[in-house]
């Protein structure tokens, strides 16, 4: 029989199962925004971590933002932290356990604003575990309000008339920032809104785990996403926005390889 | 008979979280300190026991990583002084608030502000009525001498595990900087036999998530929390007073002090009954829980009770709680690194009763 | 003559309505229901089934992971 005419129902067989969420996500519906990129860098992660067989000796950090709640969904032990402080909760674990996967998953708030200090100093250090900062350019849990990581003149619940870096700076490209330490072995910057960009984030999150291994420092993953509710668009416009505005100026790419700065990623 | 050295409050301090078996000490420079991690950082603590030591780029982190550790169930440390202990306040809430085992040494300074490096002790309040936000209590330890500043250590994590719930060490400058005679207890193990079932150290098929968490959106749940927290100090209040009274058998005056002050009342005892005056000292050596029902069972036979404190006056505010007016309380202090001798505390006692 | 068919199952429930896996498909499969689900939102589903080649671009981009991707393979 041509394959063209079977009806769903005769391919909707679990013989045929091609792709299903994984199992390391909880039952929990999520409970973000609809379309937003946090939903996807969760499962992703935990895909690594399936595919790995580390679910026994992971554990995770999420503080506060809109990732606090990660430890709902992501059915691995975590340890919820200060805001900021992520990086030296994870260094605290990291250092006693030495052999167990750590990561912390940082908005822009935390990673950027009151958690610069955490951030730097855990990437200067080298300590042996993965950073996931999802950078949205804006403080969705709380409502809406600037970020470090806005772009000039865009609105938001604190810069209504857009923000003026003649007051407030311009945006902090912590990404590039923390590449230039030798404390940093990988540094990269993503995306999760086609499937594409998903695919590739996926490859990066995994090379993330496996470098802990390797004992050689950071390896600090950006995904730029988008916060439909923040920006006030739908998630399809979102996503759109993010490529023509926030790309830009957080071009995705690799960084930094294998403890090898990408020349041409760092501007002169 | 353990070790016998000759050391200051902080360094003994150090040696007794080494042999205490502590896994991990994460700390941040500031006076005076500072020779905690100092002594750590010469005695190599990763080669005597695979303690991790490791200098934090401020109290802020410092506290956030031990609470990282705390979190996995392994027994560590921080320590600073009263600036850098206020910076610790939100880790403290969280750490109490999630229910971790933790040790914390305040090593007092004058206040507030930056204050001064001399001693004092005006972090009563922040240390025994949970001086970051929310409804939390910490046990604190007075240690008054340099033993105790290496005993405390041992029972502190002790006290720590026992009850999940960080301890803190509430000393002074005097004490930190004093050498004093020590007796160093032996090499206790480290803490690898892994027992403690609610840590998070990584999802085993066996059991489900273990999350360190201490937001609850729910608040019926939260409340729940909140009064198992609350039973919790009240156990503490029930099991864990510790108090030294010494000549109040036929005592008429009560000296009431802690710490460094305590050492300087013992002297005013001496002075205090070779003038007549039937004088004695009680000690607290936990200031949460306080000692009330030791103070109540005195106040009986007492003409007066003389608090004395490096501060404005904050234990005394306890004192006239226990004693619920039974007695005249006066107060005694000196404030911002000013230490009284023994000899204007006596004047003092005199004074305010109007002795002979 | 096609040699692969796929067809997905969207989680009604967890849908959230936000057409991410719409500008995903490669051969513009679904489509967002009139209908709401139990939360009020719109949900996808497929309206060109005979298209679907089982890419699981939708489901790779789906922010709540509701879709599952069959698909069946022809031998010559």
């Amino acid at each position: 029989m041509e394959v063209k005419n079977l009806k769903p129902e005769e391919i909707i067989q679990e013989e045929n199962l091609v792709y299903k969420r994984t199992s390391l996500m909880t039952e929990k519906p999520l409970s973000f925004c609809p379309g937003c990129g946090h939903g996807v860098v969760h499962r992703v992660i935990m895909e690594v971590i399936d595919e790995m067989g580390i679910q026994a000796d992971t554990i995770g950090v999420a503080p506060v933002g809109c990732s606090v709640l990660a430890y709902e969904f992501m059915n691995i032990d975590m340890q919820q932290a200060a805001h900021g402080r992520a990086p030296a909760v994870a260094t605290g674990i990291k250092r006693c356990w030495p052999e167990k996967y750590v990561f912390t998953y940082q908005g822009d708030g935390d990673l950027a604003a009151i958690g610069t200090a955490e951030t730097i100093h855990a990437c200067n250090r080298g300590e042996n575990f993965a950073i996931f900062f999802v950078n949205n350019g804006i403080y969705g849990m709380t409502g809406g309000q600037m970020a470090p990581t806005t772009l000039p003149g865009m609105r938001s619940s604190t810069t209504p008339y857009g923000r003026d870096t003649a007051l407030m700076g311009n945006p902090l490209k912590m990404t590039e920032l923390v590449a230039m330490l030798p404390g940093t072995y990988f540094v990269a910057r993503h995306s999760v809104h086609t499937p594409l960009s998903v695919r590739k984030f996926k490859k990066a999150a995994r090379t993330a785990f496996e470098n802990q291994k390797l004992n050689k420092g950071v390896s600090f993953i950006e995904i730029v996403s988008n916060c439909n509710s923040g920006w006030k668009m739908t998630p399809v416009q979102s996503n759109k926005w993010m490529e023509e505005n926030m790309f830009p100026f957080y071009p995705p790419g690799d960084i930094k390889v294998n403890g090898e700065l990408i020349k041409k990623a760092i501007p002169e | 008979m353990g070790d016998i050295k000759l050391m200051k409050g902080n360094e003994a301090f150090a040696e007794a979280a080494i042999r205490a078996g502590c896994d991990a000490y994460f700390g941040y420079p500031i006076t005076p300190q500072s020779e905690v991690m100092e002594y750590l950082a010469y005695q190599e603590p990763q080669k005597r026991t695979g303690m991790v030591l490791l200098q934090a780029e401020s109290e802020i982190a410092a506290i956030n990583m031990v609470y990282g550790a705390a979190g996995t169930g392994k027994r560590v440390m921080t320590s600073s002084s009263s600036p850098g202990i206020s910076l610790k306040q939100e880790g403290i809430s969280y750490l109490a608030g999630s229910e971790l085992p933790c040790l914390i040494l305040n090593v007092m300074r004058g206040g507030p502000g930056l204050g001064t490096i001399q001693p004092s002790q005006s972090d009563y309040f922040q240390a025994t009525k949970g001086g970051g936000h929310g409804d939390y209590r910490m046990i604190v330890l007075a240690p008054a001498s340099v033993q105790e500043m290496s005993d405390f250590v041992k029972l502190g994590f002790e006290l720590a595990f026992k009850y999940r719930n960080p301890v803190m060490m509430l000393s002074d400058g005097i004490i930190g900087q004093m050498m004093e005679k020590v007796e160093l207890f032996p090499q206790q193990p480290r803490f690898t036999e892994f027992d403690q079932r609610w840590a998070a150290t990584g999802k085993t098929a066996d059991r489900g998530q273990n999350i360190i968490t201490s937001l609850d959106l729910d608040p019926s749940r939260h409340e729940r929390h909140n009064l198992k927290l609350q039973a919790k100090y009240q156990k503490m209040k029930e099991n864990e007073v510790r108090v030294e009274i010494t000549d109040c058998d036929d005592a008429e005056y009560l000296l009431i002090a802690y710490g460094s002050c305590a050492r300087i009342c013992q002297k005013v005892v001496k002075l205090a009954r070779a003038n007549g005056i039937r004088a004695g000292l009680l000690r607290p050596v936990t200031l949460f829980p306080f000692p009330e029902t030791a103070i109540q069972n005195l106040t009986g036979r007492l003409k007066g009770i003389l608090t004395v404190e490096l501060s404005a006056g904050q234990m005394i505010e306890d004192v006239r709680l226990a004693v619920e007016g039974k007695v005249k309380v006066a107060l005694h202090n000196r404030m911002g690194g000013m230490v009284p001798s023994p000899e204007e505390v006596c004047d003092a006692l005199i004074k305010h009763f109007s002795i002979g | 003559m096609a040699k692969i068919k796929g067809a997905i199952v969207i989680d009604i429930e967890r849908c959230k309505g936000c057409e991410v896996c719409i500008v995903s498909c490669p051969t513009d499969v679904i489509r967002m229901e009139k209908k709401v689900n139990g939360k009020g939102y719109h949900f996808a589903y497929m309206e060109n089934p005979d298209s679907c080649t089982g890419c699981a671009n939708c489901a790779v981009v789906c922010p709540d992971g509701v879709i599952t991707v069959y698909r069946k393979k022809m031998q010559e």
